[in-house]
């Protein structure tokens, strides 16, 4: 099966300057090809909306795109370099939130927040206070991660963007097990990001509602 | 820039604290190890020549295995809960992340058991002479385990039963550490010169520490994709 990339706007001339591209890349899961031929180009502020069916290789596609998993072909490039010849500079610009949160339970978001920002680059000028009550875990920020909520959880996790000082989120549905207002919350965080000139790729079945701009759309495996 | 220090050092505390708040499982090895070897008196006989004689290679082997057993927590629960992912998209030199979590992982594994073995060396009539080559052979040998042993979690850690395949992967190496320890503590018992094998488990230990954390931060790239 193989899937065609969807209306997507390429620049005339590649502003290799600040984009994020996806050239070619295939995706071969257990002798199975999920996508083929698939191509892209995110200038500064888009956000893009990968949609597909359940095992058409969504989360594949995001971790191909932030360096977790390579490419059967083709590569992902970071204002005009191959990710793989510039590893650590692409990826302190990336945040990636999995659908695996990547949070301990046995620490507070507090501690797990701390931990997030040591490993990559702090957004300057953000205090853990600030994020933990900007995400609403108020009142939660010192309790093990193991008693909070499945949404309080995902909170934590995403409050990983707000720590790290990160041009590029990769989110694989961030909306997963939040209430309205979180997942409000989270369109409010992808507007001023891509405000700031930020690039995100998202996972997502639900609309995105974002007041300032549309996010791109990408159908894989239809 | 990101601070390569402070996260490494944070990393640290993060996996001493969290070893802090299962001290079950830190137990677990640990009481491995004195219940193997103290076994062994009841086992052999109470006689204190055999006991003598077979002394360094029981501690030894009862040190290997529990290390075995502890492995497994290196990289197993960050591989489920997504943690692992993260270390892995971290800017930093993700061959000093790893190491980082081998030494927390030796300190909470690797130093009780340095500490409880001159108690066991005791039980099994160890003469005084050999305590000081029984601690420095395990204060050198140990991390070696823990490091060695890494490469095979990192290996193994995203396979649903890797447990058995872990110790085919990683008891044979850990062969030479057992030689160049036990024949370095049974040789100070006899009052011969040990020297010549701490060396040689120093040499180990350098090598491990060198190659084991780049060999494990390669493996994690392949498990958790």
């Amino acid at each position: 099966m193989d899937s065609s990339p969807a209306s997507m706007p390429t620049a005339a001339i590649p502003l290799t300057q600040n984009c994020f591209e996806a050239l070619d890349l295939h995706c071969v899961r257990h002798d199975r090809t999920l996508f083929a031929g698939l191509s892209f180009t995110l200038l500064p502020g888009q956000i893009l909306q990968v949609e597909g069916p359940n095992g058409s290789g969504k989360t594949s596609l995001l971790r191909m795109l932030c360096g977790l998993l390579l490419p059967a072909q083709g590569c992902v490039r970071w204002q005009g370099t191959d990710i793989q010849d510039m590893r650590h500079e692409f990826l302190a610009d990336v945040a990636y939130v999995g659908h695996m949160h990547g949070i301990k339970e046995d620490l507070s978001p507090r501690e797990n927040l701390r931990m997030s920002q040591a490993l990559g680059r702090p957004r300057a000028g953000v205090t853990l206070d600030e994020v933990i009550k900007q995400v609403g875990l108020y009142g939660f920020e010192d309790l093990p991660a193991r008693t909070l909520s499945a949404g309080q959880r995902r909170r934590v996790a995403l409050a990983r963007l707000l720590v790290l000082d990160a041009r590029l989120w990769v989110l694989d549905e961030p909306f997963t097990a939040l209430d309205r207002t979180g997942k409000a919350l989270i369109e409010s965080l992808l507007e001023t990001h891509s405000r700031n000139g930020g690039i995100a790729v998202l996972t997502t079945h639900q609309p995105v509602v974002l007041q300032q701009c549309t996010p791109l759309s990408l159908q894989i495996g239809a | 820039m990101p601070n390569l220090n402070q996260a490494c050092l944070a990393l640290l505390r993060r996996d001493l604290t969290l070893a802090l708040r299962h001290r079950g499982e830190l137990a677990n090895p640990l009481l491995f190890f004195v219940m193997v070897v103290s076994l062994f008196p009841l086992g052999v006989g109470p006689d204190s020549h055999t006991l003598q004689t077979i002394a360094p290679g029981v501690i030894w082997v009862a040190a290997l295995l529990a290390a075995l057993l502890s492995l497994e927590g290196i990289f197993r629960s960050d591989f489920e809960d997504g943690s692992l992912e993260q270390l892995l998209l971290s800017p930093h030199p993700t061959a000093l992340l790893v190491l980082t979590k081998i030494i927390a992982h030796w300190i909470v594994t690797g130093i009780p058991l340095i500490l409880v073995a001159p108690l066991l060396g005791v039980l099994l009539h160890l003469p005084p002479t050999s305590m000081g080559a029984l601690l420095a052979s395990l204060a050198l040998g140990t991390p070696v385990l823990s490091l060695i042993g890494a490469i095979g979690v990192a290996l193994t850690v995203g396979l649903r039963r890797g447990g058995v395949l872990l110790s085919l992967l990683v008891l044979p190496l850990y062969v030479p550490v057992l030689i160049f320890a036990a024949s370095a503590v049974s040789d100070a018992a006899i009052g011969l010169p040990v020297l010549a094998q701490l060396y040689f488990l120093a040499a180990l230990l350098a090598l491990a520490l060198t190659l084991a954390p780049m060999a494990a931060a390669a493996a994690l790239r392949i498990s958790v994709s």
